[in-house]
């Protein structure tokens, strides 16, 4: 019945995901061609237009993946190039950058743009409200592409392998930088997530994304409540199983179908550069578009 | 198809919206399950959780076939042994057990004279790996996941022995299974609530190794979101699509 369902709007409503990743030769996994057509596989079934996708350096292969060194930076950025230019159709990517090497990460983002690049993707080399990141925004904001930032969902220490950020420090970062579009990275990806909402409330130009492997009951209904559909952007991260889910549960929590495409594509086609997602037709503005940061709770009828 | 993990009552350390029994029924419905096998979220926390499991049967007596109790029964406590028997004259198909919780170790000899008797009474032992991730939990929350080394040694604590595991992920699936004998193997179901779907698709590796035979639909309701183990079948590969899952009951067949 579920899977009927989207096949039918697979046929006729766009479908984008925010948040997603590929693997290339070089990140040391012998199964990364199979993990890519994993993630295509189960794209066309859930429906997915366009993979707005990263690649994370080596993925720990030659350098860590939350710190990768300039070098695997950029032979990940060559293999997300690669993975576009063989699906045009399909995928979308951000660049990755290490904003501790600032020359190479703005050399990258302005190398990646004019190559296609729609978005920047920030790890958790250096905290979001480092002064660091400052020089990343404005080449973004220049570029008028958005940033998806690595979110752990409300930090109370210090973890190894990353040096995390949360809702409140993404929020110092984009309320330094009101003109650039802020991604908040899978706010079911680990952490506290009833934290962060309140965190980036007051600050619209951030957009949590729902992806991660977390499907707590009540964390789409908590998101919408405080900051509204028309700031939500659909995602799957590392787990598509997870945003099927997350799909299928939007349409049983009380919203509108207005609000449901919003969360589906149409807010991620107002925050990307125009023209970004060509086959995704129809009115990119709904009527809750405007965004406050205020925008009024919906009912929750139970995932 | 029935859903093995479903709970009722509030969890300590977040709100959970409405864990009745009258709406898990109305999701049951949704979803196209037949039944839940239900358990009672606060006696996991309770010192002794016999009051927990009178509000339990009470709770889910209007719902019939439907919502199946699964109590739980804390080894050591006073009498515990009674509360098996109560539990099979109430119709339970298993108990639920928290060793994690309750600070016994993996090798506790309380938990495996609870697992044979509950297997000699012809009910399995529901264990659940976690609640939620532990990136994710409350500063109050001590309790690490339920660990593979203490599912071993229940799964060879005796022939009678049946247990179902819930919220377990790949490597502790396969740690346990291929840590086991044949025999032991087959005292073991898994529910697919926290396995990974594609692009990794650990459900699918799992179901080519170890065998669907082995898994069992679960959904961790009301802590998680019902869809998400019926998204993650819906999404396997083709060769896998429309793979029969495990009767639950069928494990307690003799």
């Amino acid at each position: 019945m579920t899977a009927a369902r989207d096949e039918a709007r697979t046929q006729s409503e766009p479908l984008i995901d925010a948040h997603a990743h590929f693997y290339h030769a070089a990140t040391g996994r012998a199964d990364w061609a199979e993990v890519n057509a994993a993630r295509f596989r189960a794209g066309e079934r859930i429906g997915i237009m366009y993979h707005v996708a990263s690649v994370l350096g080596s993925y720990g292969f030659s350098s860590p993946t939350y710190f990768p060194s300039p070098a695997d930076v950029t032979v990940g950025n060559e293999g997300m190039l690669d993975i576009c230019a063989r699906e045009p159709d399909r995928v979308r990517m951000y660049v990755t950058v290490n904003p501790n090497y600032t020359d190479h990460a703005l050399r990258e983002i302005s190398r990646c743009v004019s190559r296609g690049a729609i978005g920047v993707k920030l790890l958790a080399s250096r905290r979001a409200s480092d002064p660091l990141l400052d020089p990343i925004a404005e080449a973004a904001g220049e570029a008028g592409v958005p940033i998806l930032h690595h979110i752990w969902q409300h930090r109370r220490r210090e973890w190894p392998s990353q040096e995390i950020s949360d809702g409140a420090d993404l929020a110092r970062l984009a309320e330094r930088h009101p003109r650039v579009a802020f991604i908040l990275a899978h706010i079911g990806g680990g952490g506290d997530y009833m934290h962060t909402f309140p965190a980036i409330v007051d600050c619209p130009n951030i957009y949590p994304d729902v992806s991660g492997s977390g499907v707590d009951r009540g964390m789409l209904d908590a998101a919408i409540d405080a900051v509204g559909a028309s700031r939500l952007l659909w995602g799957c991260d590392l787990t598509m199983e997870t945003g099927l889910a997350k799909l299928r549960a939007l349409d049983v929590i009380g919203l509108s179908a207005d609000e449901v495409k919003s969360i589906r594509w149409r807010n991620a086609a107002r925050i990307f550069p125009p023209g970004s997602f060509p086959r995704c037709t129809g009115d990119s503005r709904s009527s809750g578009d405007e965004v406050t940061g205020n925008q009024q709770p919906a009912t929750s009828k139970l995932a | 198809m029935i859903d093995v993990d479903t709970l009722i009552g509030p969890y300590p350390f977040r709100h959970v919206p409405h864990p009745d029994p009258d709406v898990l029924v109305r999701v049951l419905d949704r979803e196209g399950l037949s039944s839940g096998w239900v358990g009672h979220m606060p006696s996991a926390f309770y010192r002794d959780p016999s009051a927990g499991n009178r509000e339990l049967y009470s709770a889910l007596a209007p719902f019939g076939d439907r919502l199946r109790p699964v109590p739980t029964i804390r080894p050591g406590w006073p009498r515990w042994e009674s509360a098996v028997h109560e539990a099979r004259s109430a119709g339970a198909p298993a108990i639920r057990a928290y060793p994690p919780q309750w600070q016994l170790g993996p090798h506790d000899p309380g938990m495996r004279d609870l697992a044979v008797a509950a297997g000699e009474e012809g009910m399995a032992l529901l264990l659940t790996v976690r609640f939620e991730d532990l990136r994710q939990r409350h500063w109050m929350d001590t309790c690490g996941d339920l660990s593979a080394a203490a599912i071993r040694a229940l799964a060879r604590a005796g022939e009678s022995v049946r247990l179902i595991v819930t919220a377990a992920g790949r490597d502790l699936i396969e740690e346990v299974h291929w840590g086991l004998t044949p025999i032991e193997q087959r005292r073991a179901l898994w529910d697919i609530s926290w396995i990974w779907g594609p692009p990794e698709d650990h459900l699918a590796k799992l179901f080519r190794t170890i065998g669907p035979e082995r898994f069992v639909f679960g959904t961790q309701w009301p802590l998680r979101l019902t869809q998400n183990p019926r998204a993650n079948l819906d999404l396997l590969p083709d060769d896998l699509r429309g793979v029969a899952l495990a009767e639950p009951g069928a494990l307690l067949q003799r």
